[in-house]
């Protein structure tokens, strides 16, 4: 009897133990990941945040006096006679660049990416990898170089140049080069493939044949696109629209290759002010504000979406 | 007051107009052809289709998957252009209008309800789209909630309601914008036996409530037999009869339409006289009797008929004007029984009691006994023999 009574006790008891060594093997088995996380990804991070509220050393580096000038000097210059603090212009300038030309890029390769990615999803499946691979190809290839190949086709003596003055468009070379518009072309080059591959995902498991009721119920294309189609690729449009905006925003290489230095964004600014600027902390704080930026747009992101996840 | 004699006039003339009228039908199709691919891998989908389909009326396209019914009905709803030929809507050409310009809604086999919107708003779409007022269109939708008994889910999510729901909301939602013509592509195909029973009532009542033109395609004979005014038989591209339920099935005009709507045993027969849609037929060397002849069937020599498996009548074996045959097997299928009959000719037949009246018929295997038809039941096929 007794032993018929103790049996599912210690069949429990074992489970938990069991389990308990599950647990404790997943931990040791996640332990190098963890550890990399903190050391190499979080690490840093907290010592940019640190240095973000310290004074700039004489030559380089910091001094370990805390102080809140690094934040205030983002917005505002400080008046050196009378102590005052003004608006500073050149650094909203760059701000303002900044945001607008991430803007336009996200707008460009939305309107050039939303095509294409309809286009190989409308595909039959069995080429749509390769029109996928296609996509993928300039990846393989450093940014350095691709921003390179861009400068040698918008150049004034460039392949673009050559094209317009043979066919007689123009006869006298585009200045484009060292221009917004050559950061606006070099950002949306590199960044198309981000917008794509979302939207081609979202597009992928649109049911097209939606698109025949819409056009059943009296839609024009243009009333489909706008009705059907748009509504139902709205996480793509919004996940795509942060891959391209948030690292346009931060971008260094291209609009320091194409944009000839005249034409700051961020990017360049903050690597300045690490170099030359010699005011580390200014940099630190203005790579914190990139991240809270980012950060909020996120969080904006994962909220809408897990929202329209429990209305579905 | 100019205007009340031209009121006056135009009211003498309808009368007189309404009695020589000019029937326009609903839909017409004018030898349209389609044709899929090209080159080696052409595949003809329609074949040189001319048919009309009446005003109010429910009509059928009936036929096995492949035979291009569906390819028609994508043809009118214009998600699909003609090869060649013409189609008309009351009329009107519109072989080359846009699926947006043409009166004619669908109800699609997957149903493709919008799943962003809720019940209320895909209804109300395609009124948004003609730019109706928002008054009438919330006017509407609530008669269209209404007559699909969907008012309590007006609401909800496409993806929140059951399968017959979503049925009854695509309906209602190609049936808002009031279409002169509403296109079914096998509606009912999703849906489990008991419900599709159901919903074969609902759309016919629908269709009577509604006064529309209904073009309805399915695979499903019985489907086709209970629900339609006309059915069209399709195969291979070209409907190969058109007519009432009753005319499809008592008189059935080729092989394939005999076959594939119930069942039909085929004997090969000699004409022996003919006088205009009866012939006088010899069916199995043996027995002399009236038959249906349809139009372009031969009118004389060896041909082959069609008979219903329960218009064959079991006498015993020595009777005259009957055809000498043995059973070979009795299968029951609960409300009848199956009898399979060997002629002594070679030939087989079927034929299918009441289970009620079965075991008055019921025989053994290897009986012998003599065949019957029913009067009136045996039809001429266009074939020969």
């Amino acid at each position: 009897m007794s032993a018929v009574e103790i049996s599912p006790a210690a069949g429990t008891d074992q489970e938990a133990r069991a389990e308990a060594a599950r647990t404790r093997r997943n931990w040791l088995l996640s332990l190098p990941a963890v550890i990399l996380l903190l050391f190499a990804a979080s690490g840093p991070l907290v010592i940019v945040l640190i240095y973000s509220f310290l004074t700039p050393g004489d030559y380089s580096g910091v001094k370990w006096i805390p102080t809140f000038d690094a934040w205030t000097s983002i917005l505002f210059s400080r008046d050196i006679f009378d102590d005052t603090l003004r608006l500073a212009d050149a650094h909203l300038t760059i701000f303002w660049r900044s945001a607008s030309l991430s803007l336009l890029t996200t707008l460009i390769t939305f309107l050039l990416g939303f095509p294409t990615a309809y286009f190989i999803a409308t595909r039959p499946p069995r080429q749509r990898g390769l029109w996928l691979f296609l996509i993928t190809i300039p990846f393989w290839t450093n940014l350095l170089i691709r921003t390179f190949a861009i400068m040698e086709v918008i150049r004034n003596e460039g392949l673009l140049n050559k094209l317009l003055m043979m066919t007689g468009l123009i006869s006298e070379p585009l200045q484009i080069l060292y221009s917004d518009t050559a950061v606006l072309i070099g950002m949306a080059y590199v960044y198309l493939p981000l917008m794509v591959l979302p939207l081609y995902a979202a597009l992928e498991r649109f049911d097209f044949r939606l698109v025949e009721a819409g056009y059943d119920l009296y839609a024009g294309r243009w009333m489909v696109l706008r009705k059907v189609i748009l509504p139902l690729v709205k996480p793509g449009i919004v996940a795509g629209s942060i891959l391209v905006f948030m690292p346009s925003l931060g971008a260094y290489v291209t609009p320091r290759v194409l944009g000839g230095g005249k034409h700051m964004m961020i990017g360049s600014f903050i690597e300045l002010q690490f170099g030359q600027g010699r005011n580390w902390p200014l940099g630190a704080s203005l790579s914190m504000l990139l991240l809270l930026i980012v950060g909020i747009g996120l969080f904006f992101y994962v909220r809408a979406m897990s929202k329209e996840k429990a209305h579905d | 007051m100019e205007f009340l004699p031209a009121r006056v006039d135009t009211n003498r003339i309808q009368p007189a107009s309404r009695k020589t009228p000019v029937p326009v039908a609903a839909i017409e199709t004018r030898q349209i052809s389609k044709t899929f691919g090209s080159g080696d891998r052409e595949v003809r989908a329609l074949d040189h289709v001319s048919l009309e389909i009446r005003e109010n009326e429910f009509f059928t396209l009936l036929g096995p998957s492949g035979c291009g019914k569906t390819t028609l009905l994508r043809l009118i709803a214009g998600f699909e252009a003609p090869t060649s030929g013409q189609l008309l809507l009351y009329g009107d050409d519109i072989s080359n209008e846009p699926p947006y310009r043409r009166s004619v809604n669908t109800v699609f086999q997957s149903y493709a309800l919008f799943p962003h919107l809720t019940v209320a708003q895909n209804i109300a779409f395609g009124l948004e789209m003609l730019g109706k007022p928002k008054a009438e269109i919330s006017r509407t939708v609530d008669e269209m909630l209404a007559m699909v008994r969907m008012e309590a889910m007006a609401h909800r999510k496409t993806s929140e309601i059951s399968g017959g729901q979503q049925q009854r909301v695509a309906l209602a939602r190609a049936l808002a914008p009031h279409p002169k013509v509403l296109l079914l592509d096998e509606p009912l195909s999703a849906l489990d036996l008991k419900l599709r029973k159901e919903m074969q009532r609902e759309l016919k009542r629908l269709q009577i409530e509604t006064g529309i033109t209904f073009v309805f395609v399915t695979h499903d004979q019985e489907e086709a037999l209970t629900m339609s005014d006309r059915i069209a038989v399709m195969s291979a591209g070209k409907p190969l009869q058109i007519g009432t339920p009753r005319e499809i099935y008592d008189r059935p005009a080729n092989r394939f339409v005999a076959s594939f709507i119930g069942e039909s045993n085929f004997l090969s027969a000699t004409i022996t006289a003919a006088t205009g849609d009866v012939a006088r037929v010899r069916i199995g060397g043996g027995i002399d009797m009236e038959a249906a002849l349809p139009a372009e069937a031969p009118r004389s020599g060896k041909v082959t008929v069609a008979i219903r498996p329960e218009q064959v009548r079991l006498v015993e074996a020595d009777a005259a004007d009957a055809l000498p045959a043995t059973v070979t097997d009795t299968v029951y299928f609960g409300t009848d029984t199956h009898t399979h009959l060997l002629l002594d000719s070679g030939e087989t037949v079927v034929a299918r009691f009441q289970s009620t009246l079965a075991h008055s018929e019921e025989r053994a295997n290897g009986t012998r006994v003599g065949v019957q038809f029913w009067e009136g039941s045996v039809q001429v096929l266009r074939e020969t023999a």
